[in-house]
């Protein structure tokens, strides 16, 4: 049955990130995805160069113009507010513009150093094993065995408020899924015959390591930094709606949309929608190209 | 004797994202009854293409696009789906190649060959265990009452392999296709299970199609042979014609680079060049790249010949002496 | 069998122990609860009684010591809110909790396993790619979010369903439920589909994946080459084969669900163990924020033991480890 057909033979100039490419273009989802989290990542990187008002400047806002449905116009300049105003009068769209800032900061920044920690955590229980490899994985499984919005919960009350503290609550949530994935591909790895080639060559601990166990580690840690960072985003937003992520004063989605709960009951949508479905349109873009990277990345769905 | 099967004309298709995929190509042939027909070829020839059409099992994006199937003279091509399904297992039964994998691991044997029953026969629970306890004694399990409560991994291949078969003869089939059965088994294992079959399809004069890529097997086994390349039949014949007398080239390198035709001490001799794919197969004979006897003339499809009676062969400049 | 059984209770008992001491110190990181409780006119000498009122005099480790001899009968400090044992307060909380996670794990199953398979064996169709459209929409919808829009839609805009609360309950040996009601009900279907929603969408992703890589398994094949209906080939032969690592990952997932409805309950007002914390950890009450992690630590572990058992259950290669020929 595997005798239908082969390939054709790949041309020559094929490099195998350009066969990422070429492959990971073959959805047209996963490019509006990608597209979707440009614009997204766009957005937030100058928000407050596009933004209509600065929403942290006092000295723009008016209690007066607080709970304006969308479309309304500010009663001194007759400056609209496309996605109507908050409680306290602030422009919805530019809080959202901002808001993203943060959730984007907050959850690749965390990612990031999670990846970090955990990639070189996993990479030296695979190498080296023994003692070291049960004692980190214990830790691991540990950690795993339970739920990541309680423990993130009990950190931040732990260590209170603030947008530092909510990355390092994130990040320890975090590592041990990258340490775990690591481990498990860096034992296959380390097995194959490049490995024993390289050692062959007496090469020191951190150049086997770093150049040449990490790079073929890569793939599976790119699926699931993309989930973990859509997770992370998904987290922090929970988290500060439940008044114990980030302080009033960098109000993050989570936040905004926790604001809009007291006047839902009174019919204002807009004030906890509109940033909801900033945060869904994240997060689903993120989620869509981590899709189509981990198809792309699995030997076992290879047509 | 009587045809159970005649094939008239098979086209089989793939439709990948590279293009459509012809698998199997104007393959014409016949099985009577108690005869054993042997299909070789090497892997990606459309052997198995083959066998899993005349069960109307080919999935999309496969698809059955010419020829008939005439089962015991009724055209099983477009078939719908319910009725297709009343001949499989029933009057025409298939035997897959690797055993560790036709048995559904989570499942006891008992379960498996019981629905096996109870698909075609209305019978009660106790007689169908009954039948399935027969069955298991007839390929030569012992103690089957034991063994019926087991779960496939319990079972050695050769043994899960005979389950398989046990399977297959539940129905007293009119004609069983058999897709390399013994390839992943042990050579003693191999023989026992290969003369068995033989024994229980001459007794019941149940028709056979043997799917291998060994020769050899073959050789030792079949009545009648029929060669397969890239999807096309391009020899076939009595077992004693073929291999004594092959007229095509390809036959004829496959006879050829059988060990124990080689002399000892000598490289082993073989078919240059590599098998073609399937996507970008040019008009013409696929195996003249491969072909000393190639000319200008193996740019057109060759057509079929019948140089003697039941002796067919798919060559421009077939070997009229024969011999390798 | 026994060993094994034995081994992972030791296991479980090991990983409880660790799991006190590290609730201990992290919830003692806690700003002081003293704060909070005492009236601003307070002296030291009173702000010292408070303390010792609190047991929050003594060293750290004999806090500890105190808390673990305490917590082995059962004793796990009084609420400093409200002044009531923190355990009792808890269980009290626990079966609304356990409800509602029930609820939304049934919901999961029976609507992620059958959407599931539908895409998996229809990858390519319109309902195939819908149901996958479907699935990763409701990964990437926060939970919170989904909840304040339902409350919008049912309660607020259509006025169907209650938004709050647990509804009328009857009592069943000793245990309040509110699913046995029509008014329970209707209030526990919000909140249920809102904790269900991310579940579905994992089952789902994980039925069609099970399906996608079981139905190109030579065991069904061969199960049609036998001849068996479509309905019994798919129904027992493949869904046997996934319902391994369904039943794994759903068994395991019952204590996020527990978790997570920390978010759900907040929201509905669903008054159960997870809203408890809430409001807990915002007054800084220690000891029912303490008895609420060792609650679910302990719940976790069974949990855990008992998917452990039921995978064996479903799988034979597993169960009769050592008993092959």
């Amino acid at each position: 049955m595997t005798d239908i057909a082969n390939p054709p033979a790949a041309s020559v100039d094929e490099t195998p990130f350009r066969r990422f490419v070429a492959d990971f273009c073959e959805s047209r989802v996963a490019i509006a995805g990608l597209v979707g989290f440009i614009a997204v990542l766009l957005v937030a990187v100058f928000a407050p160069l596009i933004s209509p008002t600065d929403p942290y400047d006092l000295m723009q806002v008016d209690v007066l113009d607080s709970r304006q449905p969308p479309g309304a116009k500010r009663y001194t300049d007759g400056m609209v507010y496309w996605l109507g105003t908050d409680g306290q009068g602030r422009d919805m769209l530019s809080g959202i513009f901002y808001g993203l800032r943060t959730s984007l900061f907050v959850g690749a920044m965390s990612g990031f150093a999670a990846m970090l920690i955990g990639m070189t955590v996993g990479l030296l229980a695979a190498y080296f094993g023994g003692r070291t490899d049960t004692v980190i994985m214990r830790l691991v499984d540990l950690q795993l065995s339970f739920p990541t919005v309680l423990v993130a919960l009990m950190l931040l009350a732990a260590l209170g408020q603030g947008v530092g503290k909510i990355i390092i609550a994130l990040i320890v949530v975090q590592w041990a899924y990258y340490a775990r994935t690591i481990r498990g591909t860096a034992l296959v790895e380390r097995r194959k015959e490049y490995m024993e080639a390289a050692r062959g060559l007496a090469l020191g601990h951190p150049s086997l390591l770093f150049r040449h166990l990490l790079p073929n580690c890569l793939p599976p840690l790119i699926v699931v930094g993309t989930v973990q960072v859509a997770h992370a985003i998904a987290l922090e937003a929970t988290l500060s709606f439940l008044g114990l992520g980030l302080p009033p004063t960098e109000p993050s989605l989570g936040l905004l949309i926790a604001n809009g709960f007291d006047y839902l009951l009174s019919g204002r949508y807009w004030i906890s929608f509109y940033p909801g479905v900033a945060l869904l349109i994240t997060i689903v873009c993120i989620n869509l190209v981590g899709d189509q990277v981990r198809d792309v990345l699995n030997p076992r769905l290879r047509r | 004797m009587a045809e159970t099967l005649r094939v008239e004309n098979l086209r089989t298709s793939f439709l990948t994202k590279w293009g459509e995929v012809t698998a199997v190509d104007d393959v014409s042939f016949s099985v009577d009854a108690g005869e054993i027909l042997g299909i070789v070829g090497e892997s990606g020839s459309g052997k198995t293409v083959t066998g899993f059409s005349i069960l109307g099992l080919i999935d999309p994006p496969g698809r059955i696009k010419g020829g008939r199937i005439l089962f015991q003279d009724e055209d099983l091509v477009g078939l719908p789906e319910n009725r297709m399904r009343e001949y499989r297992g029933k009057r025409i039964a298939m035997v897959f190649q690797d055993p560790m994998m036709t048995l559904n691991p989570v499942l006891r044997i008992d379960t498996q060959l019981i629905e096996s029953v109870l698909a075609h026969d209305k019978v009660d629970r106790v007689t169908a265990r009954q039948r399935a306890r027969d069955a298991l004694g007839q390929v030569g399990i012992p103690s089957p009452d034991e063994r019926l409560a087991s779960y496939p991994h319990q079972f050695s291949g050769g043994m899960r392999q005979r389950v398989a078969i046990a399977m297959a003869l539940l129905h007293r089939p009119a004609l069983i296709v058999a897709d390399e059965p013994t390839t992943a088994l042990d050579v003693t294992i191999q023989g026992q299970i290969l003369f068995e079959v033989q024994k229980l399809c001459k007794e019941s004069r149940t028709a056979l199609i043997w799917i291998s890529h060994d020769l050899s097997v073959v050789a030792g086994l079949a009545d009648r042979v029929a060669v397969m390349y890239a999807g096309k039949l391009v020899e076939q014949g009595s077992v004693d014609d073929v291999l004594d007398r092959p007229m095509h080239p390809y036959t004829s390198g496959l006879i050829g680079s059988l060990p124990s035709n080689n002399i000892r001490g000598q490289p082993l001799r073989q078919i240059p060049g590599m098998t073609p794919s399937l996507l970008n197969l040019s008009a013409g004979c696929a195996f003249r790249t491969r072909c000393p006897r190639a000319d200008a003339a193996c740019l057109e499809s060759p057509p079929v010949s019948v140089p003697a009676s039941g002796r067919e062969v798919r060559c421009a400049h077939p070997l009229v002496g024969g011999g390798s | 069998m026994i060993i094994y059984v034995a081994r992972r209770l030791a296991q479980a008992l090991l990983v409880v122990f660790a799991m006190t001491l590290i609730v201990f110190l992290g919830v003692n990181v806690i700003g002081s609860p003293v704060d909070i409780l005492i009236s601003p006119d307070c002296n030291q000498a009173c702000y010292q009684a408070s303390l010792k009122a609190l047991g929050l005099d003594l060293p750290l480790h004999q806090q500890y010591l105190v808390f673990l001899k305490n917590a082995v009968t059962g004793d796990l400090g009084k609420s400093f809110a409200i002044g009531v044992p923190a355990l009792p307060l808890i269980v009290e909380r626990m079966p609304a909790t356990l409800e509602l996670a029930l609820s939304a794990m049934f919901l999961a199953i029976v609507i992620g396993i059958p959407l599931g398979m539908w895409a998996g064996l229809k990858p390519d169709s319109v309902a195939g790619k819908t149901i996958m459209g479907g699935s990763i929409l409701g990964f990437s919808l926060p939970t919170f979010w989904v909840g304040l829009m339902l409350i919008m839609v049912f309660a607020v805009y259509l006025g169907v369903l209650p938004s709050t609360g647990r509804g009328e309950t009857v009592q069943v040996f000793g245990v309040r439920l509110s699913i046995l009601t029509l008014d329970g009900l209707a209030h526990l279907i919000l909140p249920a589909v809102n904790l269900a929603l991310y579940k579905i969408s994992l089952v789902i992703r994980l039925t069609r994946a099970g399906v996608r890589e079981t139905i190109t398994q030579d065991y069904v094949k061969f199960a049609r080459a036998r001849g068996l209906k479509a309905r019994r080939v798919i129904l027992v032969h493949v869904l046997k084969n996934i319902m391994i690592p369904v039943v794994t990952v759903v068994g395991l997932e019952l204590g996020n669900v527990i978790a997570f409805s920390v978010v759900s309950e907040t929201i509905f007002s669903w008054p159960g163990m997870g809203k408890l914390l809430i409001d807990s950890l915002r007054l800084l009450d220690r000891p029912v924020v303490v008895a609420y992690l060792m609650i679910t630590v302990l719940m976790f572990v069974v949990i855990n033991l008992i998917v452990d058992v039921l995978y064996t259950a479903l799988d034979p290669r597993i169960r009769l480890q050592g008993a092959a020929i």
